[in-house]
């Protein structure tokens, strides 16, 4: 019993030592580093960059939710996936532009093309390969991300294309809120990506392929025993990851552009975002992809102002993304809501 | 004359370049019990492995009189073979109903729910524990998890990997009374791997005993019980 209340005693110090007492404290530093930038902006700026920080959290999520997918199955981080969304909005985009289809249809038809490319990936190029053994299968990866990029580039050029936008994007399509404005277009952006978690949550709870998902993500070996097609089944989930991501893509390519690296360089944060939330999670990656992106776009906005780092400049966020993924790995591994395997041994 | 369920003529079994089974004879009759026994490394696990197609086999292995030997692992749990996998082999991330549900996984008929019912009526503490994350179990419980998933598939044949193991005497006991139940109630035929030699020779009808990849000898309960080689490696006599 008195060793119960002694060690209670020493918790706060405790705490801190462990990977959440890191996290919390790195985050604590930033916040506090950034109140005396954040109160001089006054709270019509503060309120301006968390909303623009909306839609890039959302476009975070839906791609960490397409690296979760493909991670919670196969234990493998999947390095093509920016490139095959990448892919995907380029196919939009010339289904609009040079063939006319209305926005949203060239979207499904580019989730759908990528999803066939995904699955023929995994079928030919992933199954022939031990999965245990992970490093064939990651270079692999980088192959397919390599070649895809450079076809973007000889089928459409190297040089930036407008994007069209999904939703209404007048500079007037916007709500004002305490003097800042909220666009039509985030809240777009934010209503899609909520009706994709839902649409996921079903598929994988409710149907039976789900299910067969869920077993293969959590034992490989019994899934086969109770006659899961595993194979089929890692397909099905290269496929699910392939248009989420070409949907992560179309949402955020009218602000980006397009161009062959656009999503190769967003997907840094959707990784941070992933593994901060816990790479096998998809709520955890949801909520990681938002911590990541509102610490982006106060680094962006304030960082210049933080004394001694404003030579950052706007690479601030991309090395904020780095050591946040350094510090997950080393400190709290499974991150923030990942599933470190809860087994009773 | 019974019909046989299970039939394996000559088979061999390797691990890439290791051979685990050299020229393997057995046979189980429909609704029969037939222990294998055999001490660590003798190639038990992998008689299984191999009846369910999960290890590189030559020879002939027939399940209900049907060739199996190079099908696909999922085609042969189609047949209705069950295989309780050594360490439980459950869902630890899923919960217990849906490593329930998962063990149904190859049925398309609409008494799922009712047969989930009756295995929660059998073991209780199943349905007590039902939205729990099956990792959360404790080691006898996720047995009990193991048996009820695989019998959701309806087996005519059920392959059960030393079930035994890690579990407390009481509780290996009562999980080995069940087996004697499910068999009669069912009509399951079983196929048991197990070191704890006098539960298993309890409930089977019959038994092998596998030394260094091969049968070498054979016998009914009975038989194996009194049988001194038996008595002296397998029953501590």
């Amino acid at each position: 019993m008195t060793a119960v209340t002694t060690k209670s005693r020493g918790s706060f110090l405790t705490w801190l030592k462990t990977g959440s007492g890191i996290l919390t404290a790195m985050m604590a530093v930033i916040v506090i580093a950034l109140i005396p930038a954040i109160i001089q902006g006054g709270l019509k700026l503060f309120l301006q960059r968390v909303f623009d920080s909306l839609n890039n959290g959302a476009v975070y999520a839906v791609t960490a939710i397409a690296l979760v997918i493909i991670f919670k199955a196969t234990t493998l981080i999947n390095f093509a996936g920016a490139n095959i969304a990448m892919f995907g909005a380029y196919v939009c985009w010339w289904l609009n532009t040079s063939y006319g289809f209305p926005i949203w249809i060239a979207v499904f038809v580019a989730m759908g093309t990528m999803a066939v490319l995904g699955s023929l990936i995994e079928r030919t190029l992933i199954r022939p390969f031990d999965v245990n053994d992970h490093l064939p299968v990651v270079l692999i990866t980088f192959g397919i991300a390599a070649i895809l990029e450079a076809f973007a580039g000889g089928f459409w050029g190297l040089e930036f294309h407008k994007f069209p936008s999904p939703f209404p994007s007048d500079p007037k399509d916007r709500f004002t809120i305490a003097g800042a404005f909220l666009r039509y277009e985030t809240i777009g952006t934010l209503f899609v990506m909520g009706l994709m978690i839902f649409g996921i949550y079903l598929l994988l709870n409710k149907t039976k392929v789900g299910l067969a998902f869920r077993a293969v993500s959590s034992n490989v070996e019994s899934a086969r025993l109770v006659g899961v097609r595993t194979g089929r089944t890692l397909q099905f989930g290269w496929a699910l990851a392939s248009a989420l991501g070409v949907l992560g893509a179309c949402l955020v390519a009218k602000q980006t552009n397009l161009e062959p690296a656009f999503m190769a360089k967003l997907v840094i944060f959707a990784f941070a975002a992933a593994t901060l939330g816990g790479l096998d999670s998809i709520g955890g990656s949801v909520i990681g992809a938002f911590i990541v992106a509102v610490v982006q776009s106060m680094l962006t906005g304030y960082g210049q102002e933080i004394p001694g780092l404003g030579w950052l400049k706007s690479n601030f966020a991309l090395v904020l993304a780095f050591v946040l993924i350094l510090v997950v790995l080393l400190f709290k591994p499974a991150g923030l809501y990942g599933t470190r395997r809860i087994e009773r041994v | 004359m019974s019909e046989l369920m299970l039939k394996l003529s000559g088979v061999n079994a390797r691990y890439g370049a290791i051979q685990v089974l050299r020229d393997v004879n057995l046979e189980v009759n429909k609704g029969e019990v037939v222990v294998v026994l055999g001490a660590n490394g003798a190639g038990k696990t992998t008689t299984l492995r191999a009846i369910c197609s999960m290890v590189t086999t030559t020879g002939s292995i027939q399940i209900a009189g049907t060739e199996v030997v190079g099908k696909d692992t999922a085609d042969i749990v189609r047949m209705q073979v069950a295989h309780v996998p050594q360490g439980r082999g459950t869902f630890p991330e899923l919960s217990v109903i849906d490593n329930l549900m998962v063990g149904a996984y190859t049925r398309k008929d609409k008494e799922v729910q009712a047969d989930i019912d009756r295995w929660m009526d059998a073991f209780p503490r199943l349905r007590e524990r039902r939205t729990q994350a099956a990792g959360s179990l404790s080691g006898g419980e996720q047995q009990m998890l193991a048996v009820a998933r695989a019998m959701m598939c309806r087996p005519q044949l059920l392959l059960l990997d030393e079930p035994s193991l890690g579990l407390a005497p009481l509780i290996i006991e009562d999980l080995f009374r069940r087996f004697g139940e499910i068999n009669r109630e069912t009509g399951t035929t079983m196929l048991v791997v197990e070191q704890n030699a006098n539960l298993a020779l309890e409930i089977a009808n019959r038994g092998y005993v596998l030394e260094a990849g091969e049968i070498v000898l054979q016998g009914s309960a009975d038989d194996l019980r009194t049988n001194e080689a038996v008595r002296e490696a397998y029953l501590g006599a």
